[in-house]
């Protein structure tokens, strides 16, 4: 790919009135540095309330290292510089109690990873492990993430059977039940459904149109159709520039900067 | 030659390798199981040993040796699990970290002969212990951990980062997820481990001639005060174990039926060990079912 064929300063990033619309999070000149390698670059953007919005671009182009920069799973791997406010908080800030954080703003990766245990356990350990120990609340906790997931009328009978033994899009949606047992407020998605094929596909997309009505979604996919299926806004990504972000239907339609214009065309490089 | 007769040939070649290796093994086990298990009787494991009449057994022996070994896993296990899990998810990747798993290395290589010295001129002499089963079970600690210590890193590294980073993202501390999670995951490979470094111990003799001592002093089974001299649990007095009696009553048994007790000694190590191989398999295959299928 020519790197120098766009101008990565040429951004076009649309700004939210917060006093309109709610925003669930907000970045502000966020850099993310792996060693000498500067990763992602000056990244701010908003994420508005109960709303799906997708992260787009090429293989390497920064996205899944925002993202987990967001719910801070990259301590410890990467430095990261700049604000995230989540609830008039800078989560980014060193006095934040991630694993508290992380409570609030739960993660789906991209290979389904559900814990060696049964389907129940699989839900209710983290619940668990936050102090929740009554037995009928656990059991309600289970059937009703279940169903959020779009799980519960395939697993119901066999909650208690080992989760390894789902196929990959239950175990994904296994782990999206697992996610928001915890009631997070915000999803964070790195290809959840890059690893399925195009049925469990479907049904893992009718599940986060599902979610969006309790949750925030912020997801990165490579699945042009999937972006605009689901998603309400779209960022465009490129070599660790967001080089644009709208309304989704803008994107795929409207493009206002030839970067954006070329990947969503199929036409980039 | 072309690829496929190099090929051929290679596969021929280590099938006879591995075919002579299992034909000297089952000669070796075998003609000790033929020797010694004619003798093995209910009288032979649960009476005491004879210095100068025939019929003695090896009740003691029996004992010190499951003593020992307990002793051993219960000094040795907390430890390497400790030392494990620091290095497979704590150890920062640096020079300290490099040298500390070198010299578990070369621990791991040290001749028990050498650590047997070691144990007599430290334990037994320096901190007057004498020869004393804790002496032994420390010079056995010390053959063990490099290698428990290894297979406990090893079993954790092997489960998958995905698994972490599932625990990490619920909001769990690292502790937390490498109590719950990981080492769950990581249980059969652990056991695995415990129990195949056991049958090692439990056959190791010279690691313990001169640590826990070549003589069977009198046990009294009636008496469980650990603090009595003469009780089973009495960790301060000398204790010959299974291989060690073996050794000695080939280098200086005196007894008229010294070649038969030494055959059925053998076995009855032999099997012991065969048992614990055995057994090995046998769990971490179950523990690995049980944590992977229906964990009910
Ligand atoms: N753990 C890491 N350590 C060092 N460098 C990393 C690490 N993870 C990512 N990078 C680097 O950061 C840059 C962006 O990678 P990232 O994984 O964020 O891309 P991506 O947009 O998610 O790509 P993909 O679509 O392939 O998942 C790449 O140059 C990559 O080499
Ligand atoms: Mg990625």
């Amino acid at each position: 790919m020519d790197v120098g064929k766009y101008d990565l300063n040429d951004t076009a990033i649309m700004q939210f009135d917060p006093k309109e619309k709610e925003m669930a999070l907000t970045t502000k000149n966020l850099q993310v540095y792996y060693g000498d390698n500067h990763a992602f670059y000056d990244g701010s953007l908003q994420f508005e309330r109960y709303k799906i919005t997708a992260l787009i671009g090429a293989s390497g182009s920064g996205k899944s290292t925002f993202l987990r920069s967001l719910n801070r799973m990259n301590d410890g791997i990467a430095k990261v510089d700049g604000n995230i406010w989540y609830r008039s908080l800078d989560i980014n800030s060193s006095a934040i109690n991630v694993y508290e954080m992380r409570k609030h703003i739960g993660m789906v990766f991209q290979r389904p990873n559900p814990f060696s245990k049964s389907i129940r356990e699989n839900i209710t350990f983290a619940v668990k492990e936050n102090g929740i120990k009554d037995k009928k609340k656990l059991d309600e906790i289970v059937e009703s993430s279940l169903k959020r997931a779009a799980l519960w009328e395939e697993v119901k009978d066999q909650l208690g059977s080992s989760a390894l033994a789902l196929s990959g899009g239950q175990q994904q949606r296994l782990c999206i039940a697992r996610a928001i047992a915890m009631q997070p407020d915000i999803l964070l998605m790195d290809e959840p459904a890059s690893a399925l094929d195009p049925i469990s596909t479907l049904k893992v997309e009718e599940t986060m149109m599902e979610l969006k009505k309790h949750y925030t979604i912020i997801i990165v996919t490579h699945n042009m159709q999937q972006a605009s299926r689901v998603s309400d806004y779209t960022a465009f990504f490129h070599l660790g520039h967001v080089i644009e972000y709208d309304k989704t239907k803008n994107i795929f339609t409207f493009p206002q900067k030839k970067a954006t214009d070329d990947y969503v065309s199929g036409n980039f490089g | 030659m072309n690829p496929k007769t190099i090929n051929k040939f290679a596969l021929n070649t280590i099938k006879v390798i591995a075919g002579l290796v299992v034909i000297i093994l089952a000669f070796l086990i075998g003609r000790i199981l033929i020797q010694g298990v004619p003798h093995i009787s209910w009288h032979f494991l649960t009476s005491p040993s004879q210095e100068f009449v025939s019929g003695g057994g090896i009740s003691y022996q029996l004992f010190n040796s499951f003593y020992l070994l307990v002793l051993t896993l219960l000094i040795s296990f907390p430890i390497s699990l400790g030392a494990g899990i620091f290095l497979s998810e704590y150890a920062p990747k640096n020079w300290l970290t490099e040298i500390l798993r070198m010299s578990i290395e070369i621990l791991s290589s040290l001749p028990s002969v050498v650590v047997g010295l070691f144990g007599f001129l430290l334990f037994v002499v320096q901190f007057k212990l004498g020869f004393s089963i804790i002496a032994g079970a420390i010079a056995l600690t010390f053959f063990n951990l490099p290698l428990l210590t290894s297979n406990v890193e090893q079993a954790l590294n092997s489960v998958s980062d995905l698994q972490r980073e599932a625990g990490m993202a619920l909001g769990l501390s690292k502790w937390r997820t490498v109590i719950k999670v990981i080492i769950p995951e990581a249980l059969p490979g652990i056991v695995t481990g415990i129990v195949l470094g056991a049958g090692r111990v439990f056959g190791e003799a010279a690691a313990l001639i001169y640590t826990a001592g070549q003589s069977a002093s009198t046990i009294d089974f009636t008496n469980w005060n650990p603090f009595n001299a003469a009780s089973p649990l009495n960790w301060s007095r000398p204790a010959e174990t299974l291989a060690v009696h073996i050794w000695k009553i080939n280098s200086e048994g005196i007894m008229p039926d010294a070649a038969a007790v030494s055959a059925g000694t053998s076995a009855v190590l032999i099997i012991v060990v065969l048992i614990f191989n055995l057994s090995a398999r046998y769990l971490g295959n179950k523990l690995y079912r049980k944590f992977t299928a229906a964990g009910k």
